[in-house]
């Protein structure tokens, strides 16, 4: 055997060897076992209740059902940066649905990711959170599924740029980033703090949104705190003091925030508001305060340092601070105050408000530009609403705006550009 | 009761207009935008047309991004309240700016407006819309005092499946059936008409020339 021959064996042989690690780590079952995890609703005796119960806390219906369509009919456009993925008919037809699948073919995709004939299902379905979720519990929202009308409506394919198209390669993501494992219970916490944790962590799928991702999609494990991209919205962290973090707050603002969609400081709009209004509102009392207290006990990070802003001389700051001085007074100032004090209770104060301040500016700027009311929820059926701007206003005038409210009043955030506003206009509003 | 005011308190706020403050943006003070530009007039439109709207925006047959992106997240019972509110809106309307047309063309409006056009089987828009033009309550809109961009691209995005009623969608089959200038010289015609000192819609019983799933109620 020449010399040459031997290398090329040896590299063959390494090359199987690596694909075969790949394969196993990507397409491996989980053979671990079954954890004892919380039990959500555990008073409702009737399967169909609890799994009705449990499909309201994940939210299904919401990703599941276009608009105007028929519900867990799927065919929503879950917008990313990858492309655009349509999401499946989750009804029990035998054609489009799910109606042939077993309820093992269920707990292999929630806990599993995968399809009943093994391919493996991209990770915008939250997959990655709900292997978190117990067999008993999935096993619940199996039946509620299998007990909702029928729809014969055909899935749509995805529209996917490429490489993210080619569905093979998921084997390798799950290799890297995917390991199958259901809710472990801490013994160090007590119940209530494990019930919190395993509905966050698991079927409220809370980090889909609020955690970073990284160039492939996968959540970073990060030691900053950063947060999410969801439909042009930025989902603080929930770990940070200066976005969403809630350790400094009561446990009865959290649980009004997620029950009402409000509270004295802040209001709920975009993605966050649609949770709010098909999910969090119907969950119990006992299940929205174990979600605070697990969600107050997550420990502080330190947000990213800011990026350096925009230079400017002096004098430009000075005109652009008069300009948006001016167009507060002439547009917020009636609702919002002098002094971004906010007027209960149609408006919140802008004066020490992070979702103001929060270094990413997008949702600041959004929310000038589309405006919108809060969820219209049981706690709060005629929510106020903020008028939109992006009609009357230039992308300068809006970033001197926001410049304006992000350093008045003791506030103190970094500047943003016109050319922020403008990338944030048009598109699909949620 | 009287009413206290205080200068020196912050006035809370806290009325049904200033939850409407939203829709002031495209729709104008009051819901009386200015009279060019795009966006209709909801003042005093009947509140059944209103809600119908409201949920054709929530539900996807009618388009527009901002329109749903208001709606999409309140009760039923809100939408409703907030249909009824603009309906009770009465505000005088501006004199209408006369939209240019050429003699043929505005009589061709008129004509629709008031005869139709039964070669084509189009029924006149008076025959629903009212003798006055200002709508018949609770569900028909009033046509007057409307921009002719607004009216005109009502009448296309039927003609091109962008905008539906519930069905069976009797303005869509109507407007399918006009002709290619009839957009332009109805819309023109009616954007040229004055408002009647008294613009709400009576409540009318009337037999309309097609079905309309919006006349049925909900």
């Amino acid at each position: 055997m020449t010399k040459a021959l031997r290398v090329a064996m040896v590299a063959l042989l390494l090359l199987i060897g690596g694909v075969t690690l790949v394969a196993w780590l990507g397409l491996r079952s989980d053979r671990s076992e079954e954890s004892i995890a919380p039990v959500i609703a555990s008073d409702l005796q009737d399967h169909l209740a609890r799994g009705r119960y449990l499909a309201l806390a994940g939210n299904c219906r919401g990703c599941h059902t276009e608009r105007g369509g028929a519900d867990y009919a799927g065919g929503r456009v879950i917008a990313t940066s990858f492309g655009e993925f349509r999401t499946p008919n989750l009804t029990p037809d035998a054609e489009t649905g799910i109606g042939r699948w077993s309820e093992n073919d269920f707990w292999r995709a929630m806990h599993e990711g995968k399809r009943p004939d093994n391919t493996p299902l991209y990770p915008a379905f939250p997959y990655t959170h709900y292997t978190k979720i117990s067999r008993a519990d999935v096993a619940a929202l199996y039946a509620y599924l299998q007990s909702v009308p029928e729809v014969n409506k055909r899935n749509l394919a995805h529209s996917l740029q490429f490489p993210y198209d080619q569905r093979w390669l998921l084997v390798a993501w799950r290799a890297l980033f995917f390991r199958p494992g259901a809710y472990q219970m801490v013994a160090t916490q007590d119940e209530r703090w494990n019930r919190g944790a395993y509905l966050v962590q698991g079927l409220g799928h809370c980090g889909a949104c609020h955690d970073a991702r990284n160039a492939l999609g996968a959540i970073r494990r990060q030691t900053d705190a950063a947060g999410g991209v969801i439909h042009n919205w930025y989902a603080p962290a929930l770990n940070a003091a200066a976005e969403a973090g809630v350790a400094a707050g009561s446990e009865d603002q959290v649980i009004a925030l997620l029950r009402t969609g409000l509270n004295e400081k802040a209001v709920t709009l975009g993605p966050m508001a649609e949770v709010v209004y098909n999910s969090l509102q119907h969950l119990r009392d006992e299940d929205l305060r174990a979600m605070a207290v697990y969600l107050r006990s997550l420990k502080a990070q330190a947000s990213p340092p800011p990026a350096a802003a925009p230079r400017q001389s002096a004098e430009t700051r000075m005109v652009a601070n008069a300009r948006g001085a001016r167009d507060y007074a002439d547009h917020c100032a009636g609702c919002h105050g002098q002094q971004g004090e906010g007027r209960v209770p149609a408006t919140r104060a802008l004066a020490g408000n992070r979702d103001v301040t929060m270094t990413p500016a997008m949702n600041v700027i959004r929310i000038v530009l589309q405006g919108g009311y809060a969820p219209g929820t049981v706690g709060n059926p005629q929510p106020f609403g903020m008028p939109p701007f992006g009609g009357t206003l230039s992308d300068e005038r809006i970033a001197d705006l926001v410049n304006y409210i992000r350093s008045a009043w003791g506030n103190d955030a970094p500047a943003v550009a016109g050319h922020e506003v403008a990338r944030q206009r048009g598109g699909v509003l949620w | 009761m009287a009413a206290g005011v205080h200068a020196a308190e912050i006035v809370p706020l806290d009325d049904f207009a200033q939850r409407m403050q939203p829709c002031a943006a495209c729709h104008g003070k009051e819901g009386r935008p200015a009279t060019e530009g795009y966006s209709p007039r909801i003042a005093g439109k009947p509140a059944g047309y209103l809600y119908e709207q409201l949920l054709n925006f929530r539900d996807g047959r009618r388009v527009s991004p901002m329109m749903s992106y208001m709606v999409d997240r309140q009760s039923e019972a809100y939408l409703r309240r907030m249909a009824e509110f603009f309906a009770q809106q009465e505000f005088p309307y501006a004199t209408p700016r006369v939209v240019r047309r050429d003699a043929a063309s505005m009589a061709r409006g008129e004509q629709l407006v008031r005869k139709g056009d039964a070669a084509h089987s189009i029924p006149a828009c008076m025959t629903c819309h009212g003798q006055q033009l200002t709508g018949i309550a609770p569900a028909v809109p009033g046509l007057l005092g409307l921009p002719q961009y607004y009216l005109a691209a009502q009448l296309n995005s039927w003609r091109q499946g962008l905008r539906h009623a519930r069905a069976p969608d009797c303005m869509a089959e109507i407007a399918q059936a006009l002709q290619p200038d009839d957009v332009d010289a109805v819309s023109a015609w009616l954007a040229s008409q004055p408002v009647p000192r008294d613009a709400r819609a009576p409540l009318q019983r009337f037999d309309a020339p097609l079905r309309c799933g919006s006349l049925e109620p909900r």
